[in-house]
């Protein structure tokens, strides 16, 4: 844990997105047996980031974050992994393998942000319809500026 | 050959193919593999399963929808099941069918109007959502550690009388399941006295917003103290008559116990906690491992089962409005007097009665609600242990007054996907148990 100002932060990790894998294989041996959280922040509109400056000396930022919370029960602490996705290619691996839990929280990033996961093993829309065009949570994907989508109704 | 078949000659050949015999100790198998083996997810699409349907006539399974129309599915949770005669094998949660976008609604409301949109999300424990928002946006804030003494036990008093509320809510639909009728009337009998105390105390039964950044949104009324008391004295009496008519009932025994069984490896590797990952037998409780609030002053229990299954996770949340009911005693013999709302005017609007005098007072108050307040650029996230598990809230924010992106981390979203793993192998009957005992509340899966 880092300590700022007196205060305890909570312990956050920049990983690459080739070390995601690894990194999360380290964790899990470490003690780290759940993943408590797994989402995306897409930083379109806001693409600097306030980043301490040794931190923002090492990392290339990138348009989509992706953001691991992981839970050691064992020792009583999280850890937060923050990897950058380019815009061009928004994929990773899937963490499935490690932790089956993220299978339902990858589905709905890949929903709301279209960021795809390799090896994932049923990849496909959660909370929107399975025929919806365009990733809500994207920040481009304007509200009401589209058509409403509904399946079989009149256009 | 189709998934079905093959899923169908899987079954009857797992014991004889040559690499079942390379089996390695229980121990050394990953999760992945385990849950892999056994197989419990259908992972089909819609347009797949639809297309299945008119090819075969001799099939050995089918695939049949349960909801999103079903009163046992606790609001609009579809569940296509894959049968052989009334077994299930495998089963697919499909969900979305209440998704209103609220994670992208909450893009475009300032942190005081915040509340009203998560207090909607899971909607059968209000105020553990407000508090999940208002501290993550009060450790970005860093007014985390300076909320006053006297907001801080009333948000926690709050917090257990809705766990308190919550739990006799699945005990009223937990009962209406498994066919215990009556038992729906007396939950919700029970359930709505708590909630004519949160109407006192909040002006709603539900969906609150009363827990805000900062603290709360008005000190308790008079007499809250002899509300708890009357509600912690009429309980004890009425959880011994659920006792009678439930915990010892055979029909209520044989409906539950073995039902639904989960191991702890499973519960972790699908990252389920809350009531689920207890029932395995790991006492694993934010409240008492990574405390929040007070907790760490106040004594209670938790509550864990044994075998993992439907019964043990109807008894923890029966012993768990108990442990509730002994906290909130507790928080009444210490509640501090003092402000219940931060002085930092930053985040709090001034009191009604200067906004009569003076002309700053009323700008003040018409900018905070209208405008907000910014928040510094930042990420955060924080965690606390509702009645379903662990809900956790994620902000970044730009430095604006509206969180730049808000995430829930629902606990019934998680939860459900060890749904398929829990009625793997048994009747189709015991997948309404299990729903049940899983206990999801949609608005919190489909937010």
């Amino acid at each position: 844990m880092s300590q700022v100002a007196g205060r305890v932060t909570d312990d956050v990790r920049f990983v690459s997105k080739t070390d995601y894998l690894r990194t999360l294989t380290a964790l899990r041996s470490e003690g780290f047996e759940m993943c408590a959280d797994l989402t995306a922040v897409d930083y379109l509109t806001h693409p600097g980031r306030t980043l301490a400056p040794e931190v923002a000396s090492q990392i290339t930022l990138e348009r989509f974050e992706l953001v691991v919370n992981l839970l050691s029960l064992s020792q009583r602490r999280r850890v937060r992994l923050r990897v950058q996705l380019s815009e061009s290619d928004p994929s990773i691996d899937s963490a499935f393998d490690l932790y089956p839990g993220t299978e339902a929280m990858e589905r709905e990033v890949f929903d709301m942000f279209g960021i795809t996961f390799n090896g994932h093993p049923d990849l496909t829309r959660i909370l929107m319809p399975e025929d919806w065009i365009g990733f809500p949570l994207r920040k481009d994907y304007s509200q009401g500026s589209i058509p409403v989508q509904f399946k079989g109704a009149a256009s | 050959m189709t998934a079905t078949e093959n899923m169908a000659s899987e079954i009857v050949s797992a014991g004889t193919s040559e690499g079942g015999q390379e089996l390695q100790l229980r121990s050394d198998v990953s999760a992945k593999a385990m849950l892999r083996e056994s197989g419990a997810v259908l992972r089909m699409s819609e347009s797949q399963v639809a297309s299945l349907a008119d090819t075969r006539s001799d099939d050995q399974t089918m695939i049949i929808n349960m909801g999103p129309q079903h009163p046992s599915t606790h609001g609009v949770l579809r569940l296509m099941l894959e049968l052989k005669g009334e077994t299930v094998l495998r089963c697919k949660p499909v969900i979305g069918y209440l998704h209103t976008g609220m994670e992208k609604t909450g893009e475009s409301l300032t942190y005081m109007q915040g509340g009203t949109n998560v207090t909607r999300m899971d909607y059968a424990s209000p105020l553990n959502n407000e508090l999940v928002f208002s501290m993550a946006t009060e450790k970005l804030l860093g007014i985390d550690g300076d909320i006053p003494e006297r907001a801080v036990w009333i948000r926690m008093m709050l917090s257990e009388l809705n766990r308190i509320s919550s739990h006799l809510l699945f005990m009223a639909t937990n009962g209406m399941d498994i066919g215990a009728v009556s038992m729906m009337l007396y939950g919700f009998r029970e359930r709505e006295e708590v909630l004519r105390f949160f109407q006192k105390v909040t002006g709603l039964r539900m969906n609150h917003n009363f827990i805000r950044p900062g603290g709360v949104a008005a000190d308790l009324p008079a007499g809250w103290r002899d509300d708890v008391l009357g509600l912690l004295d009429a309980l004890p009496e009425r959880l011994a008559e659920y006792e009678i008519l439930m915990t010892g009932q055979p029909i209520w025994r044989e409906r539950l116990q073995g039902v639904g069984v989960i191991t702890r490896d499973e519960a972790i590797a699908l990252s389920a906690t809350g009531p689920i990952l207890r029932s395995t037998g790991l006492a694993w409780d934010l409240r008492r491992d990574l405390p929040y609030l007070r907790y760490d002053e106040v004594e209670f229990d938790v509550i864990v089962g044994s075998y993992g299954d439907a019964f043990d996770r109807y008894s923890i949340r029966l012993n768990e409005i108990r442990e509730s009911m002994r906290i909130v005693r507790q928080i009444l013999d210490r509640m501090p007097q003092g402000d219940y709302r931060i002085q930092d005017k930053k985040v709090t609007p001034p009191p009604r009665g200067r906004i009569d005098e003076s002309m700053e007072a009323l700008i003040h108050h018409f900018k905070i609600f209208t405008e907000g307040f910014k928040v510094p650029e930042g990420e955060a996230y924080v965690a606390i242990e509702s009645p379903r598990g662990e809900i956790g809230c994620y902000i970044a924010s730009d430095g604006s007054a509206t969180p730049y992106r808000m995430h829930v981390r629902a606990p019934s979203f998680v939860n459900i996907q060890s749904m398929p793993l829990m009625m793997h192998g048994g009747l189709i009957a015991d997948a309404v148990a299990v729903i049940s005992s899983v206990d999801p509340v949609l608005g919190e899966v489909d937010r």
